[in-house]
């Protein structure tokens, strides 16, 4: 992003770049450049928060009164320790023959519907799997999970695309079960360490990993640290 | 998982260094258009999706609100943006700073490039300036850049 600060810059154009790296914003040294130590994903810091979100950007646009390059560190950070989830009730089991973590999945249509309906899918499932299509996705890395190759096991597109579209999925019905904005990675917490998909595509990655298949495959279909 | 250990992936990771970088002046905030352009790979669903490595960049209709990210990252907290899209693209704030002069005027369209790019050759020779110059064109005085 700040290459891109420094290119625009080039074309006449006065740019502030806001940061959640600090080593990276430091490292790039964008003409003005903001570092906000907030989550990942986060740059405002607070969703749903105007004030918030205002003060930031006061702090973003006075770097345009420097006189040369500045860098400078936005006063309040936002922590994520890893600990929080987002309280959501999954489903009762429907259909006993059904693998669970499909149940899940076509459980928690109702829920997605309802935050699609009120915040618009802007994460959700679509890019390449349809939000009817999720659950056969999930089957589709049960199978590899117990062993398929993932090549034979019918994922619908290249995996980790297809691992967003469930997570996303599962992410906007969480925001359908709550009724405030989720803490950073709260979502994500909660769909990989509570769901049965979450916990199926950790599964299938791991088989996918000690089978051999090629890093780049399987690493994008979860957090990185996972 | 957290925060920091996703961050710690990515902190050492290569990055370009500009030699005599250029500084613009701008005029005073009040009189500037401003526009958003974010790493957020952000499209409108009509709009082509990103690819992987994609250096293009997607325009955005500011008086739109159905912004969907085409990320290929799964390294980012995707649902402060699913909640609020002023979490990473702030043009209801914009608005709100152009009705109370804080900033001269919003511009009408914003642009969104994909992050996560290993080689940033195209964005540095190709596509960058391409965006810098379309939005001269479209009158643009102050950029603010955000990342996911």
């Amino acid at each position: 992003m700040s290459t891109l600060a420094h290119v625009f810059e080039a074309e006449g154009l006065a740019t502030i770049a806001l940061g959640s790296q600090r080593k990276q914003i430091e490292n790039t040294a964008p003409p003005r450049g903001l570092w906000c130590d907030f989550p990942l994903g986060r740059p405002l810091g607070k969703p749903g928060d105007p004030a918030f979100q205002h003060s930031v950007l006061a702090h973003a646009f006075s770097l345009l009164e420097a006189d040369g390059p500045v860098f400078e560190e936005f006063a309040e950070a936002i922590f994520d320790d890893g600990t929080d989830v987002v309280a959501c009730t999954l489903p009762p089991r429907f259909d006993p023959d059904a693998h669970p973590a499909v149940d899940e999945a076509v459980g928690l249509r109702p829920a997605y519907d309802r935050a699609i309906e009120k915040f618009g899918n802007r994460t959700g499932a679509g890019r390449v799997v349809a939000a009817a299509d999720i659950p056969g996705a999930v089957e589709a890395f049960t199978r590899v999970a117990d062993g398929t190759p993932w090549k034979e096991a019918g994922i619908p597109g290249i995996p980790a695309r297809v691992c967003q579209d469930i997570r996303g999925y599962y992410e906007t019905a969480a925001l359908g079960l709550s009724d405030h904005a989720p803490t950073a990675w709260a979502g994500t917490r909660w769909f990989h360490e509570q769901t049965q998909a979450g916990r199926t595509i950790l599964a299938a990655r791991s088989s996918m990993q000690a089978a051999g298949v090629k890093q780049p495959i399987w690493f994008y279909m979860a957090p990185g640290d996972l | 998982m957290a925060d920091h250990d996703v961050k710690a992936m990515s902190a050492d990771i290569d990055t370009p260094v500009f030699e005599n970088p250029a500084f613009t002046v701008p005029k005073p905030l009040n009189e500037c258009t401003v526009a958003l352009v974010t790493t957020a790979s952000l499209h409108h669903p009509d709009q082509e999706d990103f690819a992987p490595n994609d250096t293009a960049y997607r325009v955005l209709d500011g008086s739109r609100r159905d912004y969907v990210t085409g990320h290929w990252s799964p390294n980012f907290d995707a649902t402060g943006f699913a909640y609020d899209i002023n979490t990473v693209f702030p043009v209801d704030r914009l608005d709100e700073l152009a009705a109370d002069g804080v900033i001269g005027a919003v511009a009408d369209h914003h642009l969104a490039y994909a992050g996560n790019q290993f080689d940033l050759s195209a964005v540095r020779m190709d596509s960058g300036p391409a965006g810098g110059k379309w939005l001269k064109e479209q009158g643009v005085d102050v950029v603010l850049l955000t990342p996911v």
